[in-house]
């Protein structure tokens, strides 16, 4: 677990520069700024930060269709984030990605990933290049309850265990496959077992679940499981119980859910959570809370404007990087 | 020059390219200690240990979707699917993941990845174990596509394909497996996107891939002797493909015929149709021709299987038509 100031500050920061980035992204996207789809983090920022926190830089994620939590908390650039959300050329992937497709291969980014579950796969593989080339590096792959009905799901983890693979599987249980609910005990259901990590055991490998808005919980079990695959003791299943406060994506009616549930949840605000035992425990005053949210509301404008301001891909560009070249 | 099997010079390709490069690696199923199912991996596990030489569980879809991630994150990884026909379990890692990766990021992800894997009908293998997939993957962006003819084809290509820095889809006739021929005792490449002239002559192109290569020279012999001189073209790689070789020779024969495994509809061999009547329609004297397998699926029966696999005698007629 994080114990000093700066560490625990610096979890701050990210969960609130992912609120106020995803609060952005809505914004922008209801007045027509963002073309495509856009399926926002919100309510589910404990995650990618605390998971995040427990990675070194040469460390690997795979993230999901939801993934600027994921990619901003593992040290995406803002600016890059946000113009390529927008199209512009000036994006992290020239505006070829958008969304769901962001990646930044140099800070161990692996993408964000427009099929539910393709990232599982993916993950073994950094896990097998790290066994390949000799690194103590660990891969966190981030799914969701969705893709834990998936075959990528059954075939990755077999793999990695069988294979004693150095990755952390993060599943974030927001309770949702769009409108199909991951469990209950009456009526529709995606899975016939209350929790994700039950599956685990199928596989050899430990499966924990914990809170998924404490962002202090999260830290702590995916440093310990990071720890476990980096000296060689094989993956790990977390699942993070938790909750997404808008629809799967921007637009969708939520008619499968009730607005008690929404409101509910958000009394479980990670944010509030983590802010308020911040400020119990005296670890930050009023005061130094108030500078930081200014501050990351400053730079999310910064990147906005950013973005708005930057060209659009020149139609030429259509036929560049359909295969890899490099660059000098 | 040393006389190897089609497999043995694919194993040597792999094993040079490993011996070179550590990032280098297989994994499949049964390519360890049972030597791969048609014995191509052989006693690599020996040599490079269970390591670099990945025996995996039945898993297509980890296979494929690994092989991405290792890709992209600094190995060189050469997957094998059992068959061709198995690929249908890891299509979207083909598809969408390992294709997509390099353009989807804009140009960032590297993925250097070989899937090799044997297609063709010809052993009794039913339906589901002899597809002929080239159609599949020649329509997608960002794959490279190869099917070797011969032993030295095969070695040279492979190893251009582990050093390629994309993906590439490394087809392998199974008919082929077993047949012999030259291959150069130095270290050699072949670059993809080179057709290879097997056979030249005047009167007629044919433009051959895989296992129809050797049919297509039979058919040449036989018809050399009545004094028609076929051309014939394999293309070796699919993607990048070698227009200008097709091409002029069309342009020097007036004649094409395609002549591929695959079943007929939207096949590859569609696909070179195309382009020659795009580029070089003024070239031709006569219809250009495509001789494929019949649209069905492959069946089991000896007989059967051989009324829907084209015969050296059904390239011989095609000829015959257009002259």
């Amino acid at each position: 677990m994080k114990e000093n100031k700066e560490e625990l500050l610096e979890m701050l920061e990210k969960m609130l520069e992912i609120r106020e980035f995803e609060s952005s992204v809505q914004q922008y996207f209801a007045e027509g700024q963002i073309p495509g789809f856009v399926h926002l983090y919100l309510g589910e920022e404990a995650i990618a930060v605390g998971a995040c926190s427990a990675l070194k830089e040469d460390d690997y994620i795979t993230s999901t269709h939801r993934g600027h939590g994921h990619l901003l908390a593992k040290g995406g650039d803002v600016k890059k984030m946000m113009a390529e959300i927008f199209g512009k050329v000036t994006g992290y992937n020239r505006g070829k990605g958008g969304s769901m497709h962001i990646a930044d291969v140099s800070l161990g980014i692996l993408g964000a990933n427009g099929i539910v579950g393709a990232g599982l796969p993916i993950a073994a593989g950094s896990g097998i290049s790290s066994q390949i080339n000799g690194t103590d590096a660990v891969t966190v792959c981030f799914f969701g309850d969705g893709a834990s009905n998936r075959g990528t799901f059954h075939e990755t983890l077999n793999m990695a265990s069988v294979w004693n693979l150095p990755i952390v599987f993060v599943c974030e249980n927001n309770m949702y496959g769009i409108s199909m609910p991951q469990y209950q005990s009456d009526g529709r259901k995606g899975q016939n077992i209350k929790d994700v990590a039950d599956r685990a055991v199928g596989y050899g490998i430990s499966g924990i679940t914990i809170d998924g808005n404490d962002v202090l919980a999260v830290n702590e079990a995916v440093n310990e499981a990071v720890k476990k695959a980096r000296s060689n003791g094989g993956p790990s299943l977390i699942e993070c119980k938790t909750y997404r406060w808008r629809g799967h994506f921007e637009g969708d009616p939520t008619n499968y859910r009730d607005d008690e549930e929404l409101e509910e949840w958000k009394k479980k605000d990670p944010i509030k959570k983590f802010s308020s035992f911040l400020l119990d425990e005296e670890i930050i005053t009023e005061k130094e809370f108030k500078q930081i949210k200014d501050k990351i509301k400053e730079k999310v404008e910064e990147a906005t404007k950013f973005a708005q301001e930057s060209a659009e891909p020149s139609p030429d560009d259509v036929t560049n990087n359909v295969y890899f070249e490099e660059v000098e | 020059m040393k006389n190897l099997t089609y497999a043995e010079a694919l194993r040597e390709a792999m094993a040079e390219e490993m011996e070179k490069d550590s990032s280098v690696f297989i994994m499949g199923e049964d390519v360890g200690v049972f030597g791969g199912c048609f014995g191509v991996t052989g006693d690599l596990v020996q040599r490079f240990g269970e390591d670099r030489v990945r025996d995996t569980p039945i898993t297509e879809t980890a296979i494929v979707g690994g092989a991405v991630g290792a890709a992209m994150t600094g190995s060189r990884p050469i997957a094998e699917l059992m068959f061709a026909s198995f690929m249908g379990v890891a299509m979207d890692e083909v598809f969408n993941q390992a294709a997509k990766m390099c353009y989807m990021t804009g140009g960032q992800a590297k993925v250097p990845m070989v899937l090799r894997t044997p297609v063709g009908g010809g052993i009794g293998a039913a339906a589901q174990h002899s597809v002929c997939n080239e159609s599949w993957v020649v329509g997608i962006p960002g794959l490279k596509v190869v099917l070797p003819s011969t032993p030295a084809d095969a070695k040279g290509l492979l190893k251009s394909a582990i050093r390629d820095d994309n993906p590439v889809i490394f087809f392998e006739h199974k008919v082929l497996y077993e047949t012999k021929g030259e291959v150069p005792e130095e270290d050699y490449t072949i670059p993809l996107g080179k057709a290879d002239i097997k056979r030249e002559g005047d009167d007629a192109t044919i433009i051959a891939t895989g296992m129809f290569v050797r049919k297509a020279l039979e058919a040449a012999d036989q018809l050399a002797k009545e004094g028609i001189e076929l051309e014939v073209i394999d293309p070796r790689s699919l993607v990048p493909l070698d227009k200008e070789t097709i091409l002029a020779s069309v342009d020097k024969t007036g004649r094409a015929i395609i002549a591929t495994e695959e079943t007929k509809r939207g096949s590859f061999a569609s696909e070179v149709a195309a382009v020659i009547s795009e580029e070089g329609l003024y070239s031709l004297e006569a219809p250009i021709l495509r001789v494929c397998s019949e649209d069905t699926p492959v069946p089991f029966s000896t007989v059967l299987e051989q009324a829907y696999l084209p015969s050296t005698e059904d390239i011989i007629t095609a000829v015959k038509s257009s002259l």
